[in-house]
């Protein structure tokens, strides 16, 4: 595939919304547009990931200017891996904000396309400052798909959800950036591939390189940075949600793997403080679970306790903990995304995602129940779905490295989050249903039987659960993969190489 | 010197202004925090030991480093589009922008005046959310 390509891949979604934009708000063209640009994206992705398997890193220089003035967009097979699970993800949360009508609203469309063009730019680039740049981009249609309401109905705590998502998202922009500056004055270049092992060579480098992680963590929610996550995530939309959970703070962890990968070099030395505070977070995200009674609370805690998972893998910075991490991350994204997906069609339809305010649940709606139980399982853990290799793998690295503690705090988490992930499904979905009538006086076996929750919106919640089983048992083959994107990570000079040579 | 300085103490009134309770003061807060790092990428360009960025017979390996100007140029950019949509967010909802708040029961409520609305009450369909 020719790197001239690479750039399309954030221009083509970039012209399309600020063509939705123009033209007036006709929504079924916005969908189709959407659509056809987000399946657009997959294929593309896949199309790197086949050509990765084999082939040789593909870089190019935006607008052949030469290397070190260009700005360089680099696919490796890590790239190309995260490229795919979040163009998937966009395009079923997609689905889902189309069949729950949320899509509707105005400009919906061309701010979803906004965003994954600023995550793909993300992903491909190989230049600090422009990955600075892209972050902006992924962010500012954010600030208003966060608080996209109809119109005159915008709720109280959707207004301070958004004060608080955009404000700490602006201070950890804003350290990055500082970090940006401090590197470019000790080393003179924001280039990746010039600023390879610059962190080993000199502990300025390393200090300014430091100072980009702790704004990349905060983007992480990364503990002790972690309480704006569960704070700005339920005050918004399902659909809005899920379409989040996959794509932000997915983008900053996989910026931080590429920096401590080349910056850092996989540098040993520091390593300890990674294992403390991402062994922190794992477990500080799933006790916050505990004290939350709303099922998309209790899943944003989750998030920040399965992040203390995936940046375990780069704590244990090697081939196979960097595989684990890799394999981790791209089934956290689907089951996560799974997961809020099922829960936000309950909500959807309901109306309520409180703990106790529906119930009964799995009776009126199999699939969904199904779909939901597969997504939590998976997510705790439990063979055959892909949680179980994801957590086996991981463990074995940690063992293998000699972190004990950590490995028992993976085990233990596990099983705290299968306890939390219980007291949704006994919240919501066990128990006998709604059991008063309607106004009009109707009899009970009418209420109970009556399916609310239609295929369309149910599907990418399906899907995604459909797709966690097949990680699991067919994981083979995407911890190959995994295992030659973390090969790339160990060893990162073939990357270096193609981005000097762009 | 006085580069560093400078970004210090706008860091300084940054994280103070921050810290307060009114959204407009925060906003103030984030518009000293950009100010600050700003000055930082600038003086990323090593200031002390260049000249002047434009102008007749300069020497063009002392020249002022025109990369951290064009990053300071982008962030100014985005900062100040963010500042713009924070202030719309402070003016937004009910009449004061104070942002310390307990768990109340009007969390559900629309941020608009009842009176001037046309909605027609709260219950939950298809879409609200």
């Amino acid at each position: 595939m020719i790197g001239a390509l690479l750039p399309l891949l954030v221009a083509v979604p970039l012209v399309i919304g600020g063509a939705l934009v123009t033209i007036p708000n006709h929504p079924r063209w916005n969908h189709v547009a959407l659509m056809t640009t987000l399946v657009g994206v997959l294929a593309a992705s896949v199309a790197l990931v086949v050509d990765q398997v084999n082939g040789d890193i593909i870089a190019h220089g935006l607008a052949g200017w030469d290397s070190g003035i260009a700005i360089p967009f680099v696919a490796d097979m890590f790239s190309a891996l995260i490229l795919t699970t979040t163009s998937l993800l966009a395009l079923t949360c997609a689905v889902f904000a189309i069949f729950s009508g949320h899509a509707d609203r105005g400009y919906f469309s061309p701010l979803v396309l906004f965003l994954v063009a600023g995550v793909n730019g993300a992903l491909l680039t190989a230049d600090l400052f422009n990955l600075f740049v892209f972050i902006e981009v992924m962010l500012l249609p954010s600030y208003g798909l966060l608080i996209l309401s109809m119109y005159r109905r915008g709720t109280m705590s959707r207004l301070r959800g958004s004060r608080l998502f955009v404000t700490v998202n602006l201070l950890a922009s804003t350290i990055f950036l500082a970090g940006v500056g401090f590197l470019y004055g000790v080393t003179g270049t924001v280039n990746l591939g010039e600023l390879a092992g610059a962190a080993s060579d000199s502990p300025a480098a390393a200090l300014a390189g430091a100072v980009c992680l702790l704004g990349l963590s905060m983007k992480a929610s990364v503990v002790p940075m972690h309480g704006w996550l569960a704070r700005t995530y339920p005050s918004t939309s399902p659909a809005v949600t899920a379409l989040f959970s996959g794509l932000h703070t997915k983008v900053a962890i996989y910026a931080i793997y590429r920096i401590y990968a080349v910056v850092f070099d996989g540098d040993q030395a520091f390593l300890w403080i990674g294992i403390v505070v991402f062994s922190m977070t794992m477990i500080i995200g799933v006790l916050g679970a505990v004290g939350e009674n709303t099922s998309r609370s209790i899943l944003t805690f989750h998030m920040v306790s399965q992040i203390g998972y995936i940046l375990l893998g780069v704590a244990l910075f090697g081939p196979l903990g960097l595989a684990a991490g890799i394999f981790y991350l791209i089934h956290n994204m689907v089951v996560k995304t799974s997961l809020f997906l099922s829960t936000g069609a309950v909500e959807v339809a309901y109306g309520a995602g409180k703990l106790g305010a529906v119930t009964g649940i799995a009776k009126r709606e199999p699939i969904v129940a199904v779909a939901f139980f597969v997504a939590a399982l998976s997510l705790a853990g439990v063979p055959p779905f892909s949680g179980f290799v994801a957590k086996f793998t991981l463990v074995t690295a940690a063992i293998d490295a000699g972190h004990i503690a950590a490995a028992v705090a993976m085990v233990a988490v596990s099983l705290l989050t299968l306890m939390s992930m219980l007291k949704i499904w006994s919240g919501i979905f066990w128990g006998e249903g709604d059991t008063s009538t309607t106004s009009t006086g109707s009899t009970l076996v009418e209420i109970k039987t009556e399916r609310k929750i239609g295929t369309g919106l149910i599907a990418p919640a399906a899907l995604l659960a459909l797709l966690s089983i097949a990680l699991g048992v067919g994981a083979e083959l995407v911890f190959n993969l995994a295992q030659i994107a973390a090969a790339g990570l160990v060893d990162p000079s073939a990357y270096i190489e193609a981005v000097l040579n762009s | 010197m006085t580069l560093a300085i400078s970004a210090g103490i706008l860091m300084t009134g940054a994280v103070y202004l921050f810290l307060q309770r009114g959204m407009l003061r925060i906003v103030l807060g984030f518009i000293l925090l950009a100010h600050s790092v700003n000055l930082i990428l600038i003086a990323a360009g090593g200031t002390a030991r260049r000249e002047e960025p434009l102008g007749p017979g300069l020497d063009p390996s002392l020249v002022a480093d025109p990369l951290p100007q064009a990053f300071v140029l982008t962030a100014i950019v985005i900062a100040f589009s963010i500042t713009i949509y924070l202030l719309v967010l402070a003016v937004t909802g009910k009449d004061d922008d104070d942002t310390i708040h307990s768990d109340s029961p009007d969390d559900d409520e629309p941020a608009e005046d009842e009176s001037t609305s046309t909605n027609q009450g709260h219950q939950s369909e298809r879409g609200q959310q």
